[in-house]
């Protein structure tokens, strides 16, 4: 949404009546719930909230020091929309889709207010190429052509979803601007590479099915165990310092997405840059090209204003879902879903809301429950299928998963990493806690692990969970008489538990090698150590004392199975497997 | 200038008054008492017909007849170069008996937000000659790393300390043609007299002073002006770091007596309270400070913060310490038990976290195996940390021999590694020495966080004598 791109509408203008902080009272504004309205003799952007008589309130998308009652309100008489077109992907945008470059370029490094500028460059030229010809039917959503967006990503222009549709009448093939016309129907609409959509309504589509494709991750511990659909919603709930961004990050990098929107909402200034910095450098693992060619970042950081922190995860499940529409999988992170809901707390606090649990309103289970029903594995309006799988971080409050945002976040989605400060302070990371976390994809996606991994992939994760959960009860044990008050079994159970946490659920997200690894060496290395298992049982059979087996050489290398490249790791596996099992069996 | 004495209403901090022309939101005021004295202020919430004023320096002796002048602009900190060495209250007023502060320039005290694409990633490293800090958690330019401690603990001593001895070390500063210089803005909130006595006399004593700002807020001053003094300090900090390319390092102490000021002055606006009666803004109130530290793009100046807070009852998961260590980036615990133990600094590593260490360190910054060791130290220190807790049930003697490896080492690094004192400055050089020392104690096969061409150049431990084969090649 951009005053540039605004045609100008009636004025139906108001009066500021008071100021607080973000929220601004107008009176005789004619507008309707959710109008985007300018505040101000700046025009500071907002959106209204509550109409009571002749009173409107407004949450004000920018800083509103010295802002005084008196001062005009002008309404736009439209939602909250989005830009959509050529130019998202390799972009950063603010909570309401201002791209930051510009604006750096327009007032410096400190974000002044009352700037605007379009979501998507309305100047530059793309290169058109058209899928239809004269007197062809189309409808909504259909393709008419293509435009090279970026290296990697194909962008393909859309009738809009409102249209009427109808034959053909004209083509265009060359380069044009997004405002440009380049397809005109003979229902007299005219389809541009640019459309808008407000961004609190869910695009159109056909229905929504059964997710049966993982969203690989490269990483073990989440491929392994706790696997996410493409389509799918998943919670990363954690405190402080547990390693939830780092997790949201390798995601973000490292997942078979066609299309990553990484939304960072009330989080770290120094993060987003960090990202900005390293997406560019780093190659996307399935294409080789850029992450940044097929990435569209969204910081609205912690200190920059509290209403855009509010539509910020809106504005990036619109872009979403566009891309979605093109038949792409895209994949979302929201880091923090919890900002975002506090955002909703403090807007609702300064309206004088009878407060729900904790403070939040009460509308806050219903607001979170809308946001991830716009995930899923979606038939679209023009017959192709996409999906939105959104992964949302969660920052419950002293690390407390009881709290609201995470108990209605729980309710909602499917796969819940729970992240754990007991391991983040070991350095075990990712820190997810093998036993709290859970996956309810697991056996719908279990034939295509089946299928393209290993016909015993969940056999074979059905031992690795055993023994974990074997080593938790053991654990308990030993936290009372000592690892050595244990019979002999148990204690090489714990040996094989203690490979199981350090060779295979351990990663390190940022060694070169290891920060991804492919299902196939997920695999490998579980194979690897189950070997280990099956051939110390039988060396116990034999009568060889527990201490000598787990003290053998090759066992420990099992540790550098990980850091061994992708294209080395079954040579290594074969010949450590091999050299586990003839050093286990010259000890009987 | 518009002038009123219409004040309908005085209620804690809280002003309130009716006006008959639009007043801007967060505008300054000024309150004249009937005794002559002038009080400052700012519009809290403004409406067409009266607005609330928040009052810094107390509303005792303000009555209905009090004049009330709004000056027609927001709150402006005077800044110059000419600040360093002066001493001010909590509402930069010089308390120094120096001249008058002329300002080159006037800065609106609420910061605007850095966009994200001009800033750039603090990966220089600051050697604060603290072992446990430079070692496990290192501080990098333009960091935001809190100190999480409590009532009766030596976070003063530590924050001192990190200020005296904080450089960059020769290699990465040569990076930079003119290295530019430090600076440090300290902002006091709500400490005792005797602490603000005990920073200011080790800042003369040191010669720190002429090289630093000093904000006081002491805690019989008004609570109110508490949640202005950060935003002086800030607003100076980035003057001398953004525009005079200082290195600027902001102590700001204590944080929870700024928000104990901000949950009265909710309370006083009858607010909806939060969790345990804190402001629902508090998140972002907070993040407004915090996130001014930092570097930018083309400039060769840096804010890094330091902000220290008492966690009420040692409690973490207390809104103050929980909200700041999720807006940080990172956190250093001041732990009671090792203060007891009488090491100082009574660092505990174990919760504490530098989220920039890892592009902060490495070769060419510090050392190669810089990030391996940390690693493995956090893992050692972990395993002996449980054993303890074992031992007490089942005795030293229960346990194997490794696991006795490991109680000595947990014992060594903290006598060792940890204590040091507050007046021992160690380089990192230094530091991974010691870790390596201590490392060796372990069998060779054990230390899997290492690699392996790492532990070859640095390991010293006896692998001939291990119970346990221990030639992991």
């Amino acid at each position: 949404m951009s005053q540039a791109t605004q045609e100008q509408t009636v004025s139906d203008d108001g009066v500021i009546e008071s100021v607080s902080g973000p929220v601004v009272t107008a009176t005789d504004l004619q507008a309707r719930m959710n109008d985007v309205v300018y505040v101000g003799e700046e025009g500071l952007m907002g959106e209204v909230i509550e109409i009571e008589g002749n009173i409107t309130t407004i949450q004000v998308y920018e800083e509103t020091s010295a802002v005084s009652p008196g001062e005009p309100v002008t309404n736009t008489g439209e939602p909250l929309t989005v830009d959509l077109g050529p130019g998202m992907l390799d972009t950063i945008y603010d909570g309401v889709q201002r791209p930051l470059d510009v604006l750096e370029s327009q007032m410096g490094a400190f974000l002044d207010r009352g700037v605007d500028a379009p979501g998507i460059d309305l100047e530059k030229e793309w290169e058109f190429t058209p899928t239809v010809e004269v007197g062809e039917e189309v409808g909504p959503g259909d393709v008419v052509g293509t435009v090279d967006e970026t290296i990697s990503i194909e962008h393909k222009v859309l009738v809009p979803p409102d249209f009427e549709g109808g034959a053909v009448e004209s083509v265009e093939d060359g380069s044009f601007t997004v405002t440009e016309a380049v397809v005109t129907l003979d229902s007299g609409e005219e389809v541009t590479m640019h459309q808008e959509w407000p961004v609190r309504e869910a695009r159109p589509t056909v229905e929504k099915q059964t997710p049966t494709t993982p969203l690989v991750s490269g990483q073990r511990i989440l491929d392994g165990l706790f696997p996410l659909a493409k389509g799918g919603t998943a919670a990363i709930p954690g405190p402080f310092g547990s390693g939830k961004t780092v997790t949201q990050q390798s995601l973000a990098k490292f997942a078979d997405a066609d299309i990553v929107v990484y939304v960072g909402c009330g989080e770290r200034g120094n993060e987003m840059t960090e990202v900005i910095d390293d997406f560019p450098e780093l190659p996307d693992p399935q294409t080789g090209n850029p992450l940044m060619a097929r990435t569209c970042l969204i910081a609205n950081t912690s200190n920059m204003p509290v209403a855009a922190r509010e539509s910020c995860v809106y504005t990036g499940i619109t872009i979403a879902e566009y891309y979605r529409d093109m038949g792409y999988d895209v994949a979302l992170m929201a880091d923090s879903t919890s900002r975002w809901a506090e955002a909703m707390r403090e807007i609702s606090s300064r309206l004088e809301e009878m407060p729900g649990e904790e403070g939040y309103p009460a509308y806050l289970a219903a607001r979170l429950s809308a946001f991830y029903e716009r995930a899923g594995y979606f038939e679209n309006v023009n017959g192709t299928e996409g999906s939105v799988s959104v992964i949302g971080a969660v920052s419950p409050p002293g690390g407390d998963f009881s709290e609201p945002v995470t108990q209605n976040t729980l309710r909602i989605v499917k796969t819940f990493w729970a992240l754990d400060a007991d391991l983040a302070e070991r350095r075990h990371f990712p820190a997810i806690n093998w036993d709290e976390s859970y996956s309810l994809y697991r056996s719908q996606l279990d034939p295509w692990f089946e299928n393209e991994i290993a016909a015993d992939w969940s056999e074979t994760r059905q031992w690795a969970i055993d023994t974990l959960d074997e080593e938790s009860e053991l654990q308990e044990i030993v936290q009372l008489v000592g690892k050595d008050a244990l019979p002999e079994d148990q204690q090489l159970t714990l040996e094989v538990a203690r490979y199981l946490r350090e060779a295979w659920l351990q990663q390190n997200a940022f060694h070169d090698v290891d920060r991804y690894c492919p299902p196939e060496k997920t695999y490998q290395i579980l194979t690897a150590i189950k070997a280990f298992n099956d051939e110390a049982f039988e060396a116990l059979d034999a009568g060889v004392p527990v201490d000598e087996i787990t003290s053998i050489d090759a066992a420990p290398q099992l540790n550098r199975i990980a850091t061994t490249p992708d294209e080395e790791t079954e040579e290594f596996v074969t010949d450590l497997t091999e050299e586990i099992a003839n050093q286990l069996q010259e000890q009987y | 200038m518009k002038e009123y004495q219409t004040i309908t209403e005085i209620s804690g901090p809280l002003v309130f008054v009716e006006t008959d022309e639009p007043i801007g939101y967060d505008e300054m005021v000024e309150i004249e008492t009937p005794s002559g004295e002038t009080r400052r202020g700012q519009v809290l919430e403004a409406a067409s017909d009266h607005v609330a004023i928040q009052v810094f320096e107390g509303t005792d002796g303000i009555d209905r007849d009090s004049s009330v002048r709004f000056l027609g602009e927001t709150l402006k900190m005077p800044v110059t170069e000419d600040l360093l060495g002066r001493v001010l209250d909590g509402s930069g007023q010089p308390i120094d008996g120096g001249p008058d502060i002329v300002p080159d320039e006037r800065h609106d005290i609420i910061g605007a937000a850095i966009n994200p694409t001009a800033r750039e990633y603090p990966e220089e490293f600051i050697q604060t000659g603290v072992s446990a800090i430079d070692g496990m958690n290192t501080l990098v330019r333009g960091q935001k790393l809190p100190i999480f401690s409590a009532s009766g603990l030596p976070h003063n001593d530590l924050a001192l300390q990190i200020a005296r001895q904080a450089t960059v070390p020769e290699e990465a500063a040569d990076e930079d043609e003119e290295e530019s210089e430090f600076a440090v803005v300290f902002g006091a909130m709500g400490i005792t007299a005797e602490e603000a006595n005990e920073f200011m006399d080790d800042f003369e004593r040191t010669g720190a002073l002429e090289r630093s700002v000093v904000f006081m807020n002491l805690a019989d001053d008004p609570a109110v002006e508490r949640t202005i003094t950060p935003r002086l300090v800030l607003t100076t900090a980035e003057y001398l770091a953004f525009e005079k390319d200082y290195h600027v390092l902001v102590i700001l102490t204590d944080m929870t007596n700024y928000c104990e000021a901000l949950r009265e002055i909710g309370a006083a606006r009858e607010e909806v309270p939060g969790r345990r009666g804190y402001p629902g803004y508090m998140y972002t109130d907070l993040a407004e400070l915090y996130e001014r530290a930092g570097r930018i793009d083309g400039r060769d100046g840096s804010v890094t913060q330091i902000p220290i807070l008492t966690m009420p009852g040692d409690d973490e998961t207390h809104p103050i310490p929980d909200l700041t260590g999720y807006i940080t980036e990172g956190q250093i615990y001041i732990d009671r038990d090792l203060q007891s133990q009488g090491i100082s600094p009574p660092i505990n590593v174990l919760p504490s976290l530098s989220r920039l260490m890892d592009d902060g360190i490495g070769e060419g910054l510090t050392r190669a195996d810089h990030a391996d060791v940390s690693d493995q130290l956090y893992a050692a220190y972990a395993e002996g940390e449980d054993l303890r807790d074992l031992v007490n049930i089942v005795g030293r003697e229960a346990l194997s021999e490794s696991d006795n490896k490991y109680l000595d080492f947990a014992e060594r690094f903290e006598t060792e590694f940890v204590d040091q004192g507050f007046t021992t400055d160690r380089d990192i050089d230094e530091t991974l020495d010691i870790a390596w020392d201590l490392l060796s104690m372990l069998p060779r096969s054990e230390l899997n966080r290492i690699g392996e061409d790492l532990l070859d150049e640095h390991y010293t431990g006896d692998e001939e004598q291990e119970p346990v084969e221990a030639t992991a090649d």
